[in-house]
C-alpha cells in the first residue's frame, strides 16, 4: 500500500491516520489553486532566505565601505548601494529574517490571545461577553499604527518593544473572530453533549470550541500577515522600530527617502521585497481560506 | 421505584414561561412518549431534565434523588440524552473515536480502547467506522454514534428527543429497531419526544399528550389501537395522525 493510499483511505486505522488524511486533503485543494500554490513559494522563499542569509548574501549587511557610495544596481551589488556603502542586497537578504521574525512573533502572541478572548466571551455570553468585548472594543476603537505608536513611545524604541505594540494592536480583531464563530455553535447539540457528559467549561472550550475556530484563525491571521509587516514597517519608517544599523526593511525605506529622486534604488529594493511578502500572505490566505472555511470561499 | 418523578415543573426561557405545571412518573425499566405538535414544550422538558434549560422551578427527581439545575457529572453516569439531528450532534472534526472516548475521558475510565469497540458493536457500526469523521458518514450512521456515545457512561435512562424525525423513513425502522433491542438488552428506561404517533404504538409503553406547554392528557399507548382519549385535543391529534391507520398497522 503507497502512503497516498494510506492518506487516503475511507476507514482509516488510527485516530492519527485520519487526521493526516484530512490534512493530506487538504493539501491537495490547497495545490489545486495556482494564486494559493504562489503564494507559499513566496513565503517559502522567504524562510529559505531568512534562515539561509549568511550563505545567500555575498557581504556582511552592516560592513561599510564609503568609497562605493550609493552605485546604481550592477552585478557586483545586485541592488545597488547605500549612502555608507553597504551592499542593499545583502541588507535585504538579512532583513528577511527580521520580517520573519516579527510575523511570527506577533502571530504567535496574539493569535492564541485573541482566540482564547474571544471563545471564552461567546461561550459564556452574558457578563463575561460584555465585559470582555467591552475590553476588545476599547483597543479596536483606536487606529492600528497610532495605538502601536503609541506603546513604542511608552516602552522605548526597538525592535522588540515594536513586536509587543504590534501584537497589542492585532489580537482584538482575533477576539472578535473567535467570538463570532463560537456563538454561532455555542448551543449547538455536539456542545450540549458533551456538557450532558459532565465535561468542565475549560475542556469544552479548549477541546471543542477552539480547534472550530482553529481554520477561521488561522486563514485570518496569514492574510493580516501582510498589514502586520506593513505596520513594522511602518514603525521602521517613523525611527521607533528596527533601530540601525539592523537592516530592517521599513527603516531601510526611511533613510532612501532622503535620496530617492536621484538614487531611487536606495528605497525601491527594499520595497519591493515588502510587497512580495506582503503579496505572497494575500495569496496564501486567500487560498487557506478557500480550502479551511468553504462558506466563505469567494466572499472578500 | 420511579426513574423520573416530575412534579409541577414550569420551565421558562429568558423570563417567559413555555411549560406550565408538569407532573409525571415514570417507572424504572418504562418506555414513556412524550407527543405533541411543533412548540407545545416536549423537548423543553426533556431539556430540563438533562441540565440544558436551567430556568425551572418544581421539582425533577431522577431514581428518587432530586435533580439541580444545571449539568452535573455523578447524573451523566445515570442519564443521557440523544439529540434530533445527527447533523448537528457530531463534532465535525472530530472521529468517531474521540467522540466516543470522551466521555471515558471525562470520567477517568480506563479501557477506553476495548469500550469503543464495544460501543461500536453494540450500535451495529463496523470497526471500520472507527476512525472515521462525521463527513463520512450517512445520516443514521450519524445517529448510531450518536447513541452509542449516550451509552457509553452505561446510563439507566435514556433522553431521546425525536431521534428519528431527521432520518428516512427506511433509517427509521433501523434505528427504531435498534432502540428497542438496546432496551430489551439493558433493561433502560426511555423518555422519549416525538410527534409521530406510530412510534409511540412500537416503541413506548405509555404517552403523555402536550399541548401549549401543559400535559393535557396521560394514556397507556394501547389507547392508540382503540382511540380512547378522553381529551379533546388528544383525540383530535390523533384524528389528525390517521388514527385508524396506526391502529390497523399495530393489529398487523
Amino acid at each position: 500500500m503507497s502512503a497516498r493510499d494510506w492518506l487516503l483511505d475511507e476507514s482509516p486505522n488510527s485516530r492519527m491516520q485520519a487526521n493526516a488524511g484530512r490534512f493530506y486533503r487538504m493539501g491537495l485543494a490547497l495545490l489545486r489553486n495556482p494564486l494559493a500554490v504562489l503564494g507559499a513559494l513566496i513565503i517559502l522563499l522567504l524562510i529559505a532566505t531568512a534562515v539561509f542569509a549568511p550563505w545567500i548574501a555575498p557581504e556582511s549587511p552592516v560592513g561599510q565601505m564609503l568609497d562605493r557610495r550609493l552605485l546604481p544596481p550592477s552585478s557586483a551589488n545586485w541592488m545597488g548601494t547605500d549612502e555608507l556603502g553597504r551592499d542593499i542586497f545583502s541588507r535585504v537578504v538579512y532583513g528577511a529574517r527580521i520580517t520573519l521574525m516579527i510575523v511570527a512573533l506577533v502571530a504567535i502572541i496574539a493569535a492564541p490571545l485573541g482566540l482564547i478572548i474571544g471563545a471564552v466571551a461567546g461561550y459564556f455570553g452574558g457578563w463575561v461577553d460584555k465585559l470582555l468585548m467591552g475590553f476588545t472594543d476599547i483597543f479596536l476603537s483606536m487606529p492600528k499604527l497610532i495605538l502601536a505608536l503609541a506603546f513604542v513611545a511608552a516602552l522605548g524604541p526597538g525592535i522588540e518593544n515594536a513586536i509587543i505594540a504590534i501584537a497589542i494592536t492585532a489580537w482584538p480583531a482575533y477576539a472578535r473572530i473567535a467570538r463570532a464563530e463560537t456563538i454561532t455553535f455555542r448551543s449547538s447539540e455536539f456542545i450540549s453533549a458533551v456538557k450532558l457528559v459532565g465535561a468542565s467549561d475549560a475542556r469544552i472550550i479548549g477541546l471543542h470550541v477552539v480547534p472550530l475556530c482553529m481554520s477561521s484563525m488561522i486563514v485570518r491571521v496569514t492574510l493580516d500577515m501582510a498589514g502586520i509587516i506593513l505596520t513594522a514597517a511602518g514603525l521602521g519608517f517613523l525611527g521607533l522600530g528596527a533601530q540601525p544599523p539592523l537592516p530592517e526593511w521599513g527603516a531601510m525605506i526611511s533613510r532612501g527617502r532622503v535620496f530617492i529622486l536621484d538614487q531611487w534604488w536606495v528605497a525601491t529594493m527594499p520595497g519591493f521585497a515588502i510587497i512580495l511578502v506582503s503579496l505572497g500572505f494575500c495569496f496564501l490566505g486567500d487560498g487557506l481560506r478557500d480550502v479551511l472555511d468553504p462558506k466563505q470561499a469567494g466572499k472578500s | 421505584m420511579t426513574a423520573i418523578s416530575l412534579k409541577s415543573l414550569t420551565i421558562s426561557y429568558g423570563g417567559i414561561p413555555a411549560v406550565h405545571d408538569v407532573s409525571l412518573e415514570i417507572g424504572d425499566g418504562e418506555s414513556f412518549a412524550l407527543v405533541g405538535e411543533s412548540g407545545s414544550g416536549k423537548s423543553t422538558v426533556l431539556r430540563a431534565i438533562a441540565g440544558l434549560a436551567p430556568e425551572w422551578t418544581g421539582e425533577i427527581s431522577v431514581l428518587g434523588a432530586p435533580r439541580g439545575h444545571g449539568p452535573d457529572r455523578a447524573f451523566a453516569r445515570t442519564c443521557q440524552m440523544v439529540f434530533q439531528d445527527p447533523y448537528g450532534s457530531l463534532h465535525p472534526r472530530k472521529t468517531v473515536d474521540s467522540v466516543l472516548s470522551e466521555p471515558l475521558i471525562v470520567h477517568g475510565l480506563s479501557e477506553r480502547s476495548g469500550r469503543v469497540s464495544e460501543a461500536l458493536d453494540m450500535v451495529g457500526l463496523g470497526q471500520e467506522f472507527r476512525f472515521r469523521f462525521p463527513h463520512q458518514l450517512s445520516g443514521g450512521q450519524r445517529q448510531r454514534v450518536a447513541i452509542a456515545r449516550a451509552l457509553m457512561l452505561k446510563p439507566r435512562i435514556m433522553l431521546l428527543d425525536e431521534p428519528t424525525s431527521a432520518l428516512d423513513v427506511s433509517v427509521q425502522a433501523e434505528i427504531l429497531n435498534l432502540l428497542k433491542r438496546l432496551r430489551r438488552d439493558q433493561g433502560l428506561t426511555y423518555l422519549m419526544v416525538t410527534h409521530n404517533l406510530p412510534v409511540v404504538a412500537f416503541m413506548c409503553d405509555r404517552m403523555a399528550v402536550m399541548n401549549a406547554g401543559r400535559v393535557v392528557e396521560t394514556a397507556p399507548s394501547s389507547a392508540l389501537r382503540t382511540g380512547d382519549f378522553s381529551d379533546p385535543y388528544a383525540q383530535h391529534l390523533y384524528a389528525a395522525s390517521g388514527g385508524d391507520e396506526i391502529a390497523s398497522k399495530d393489529g398487523q
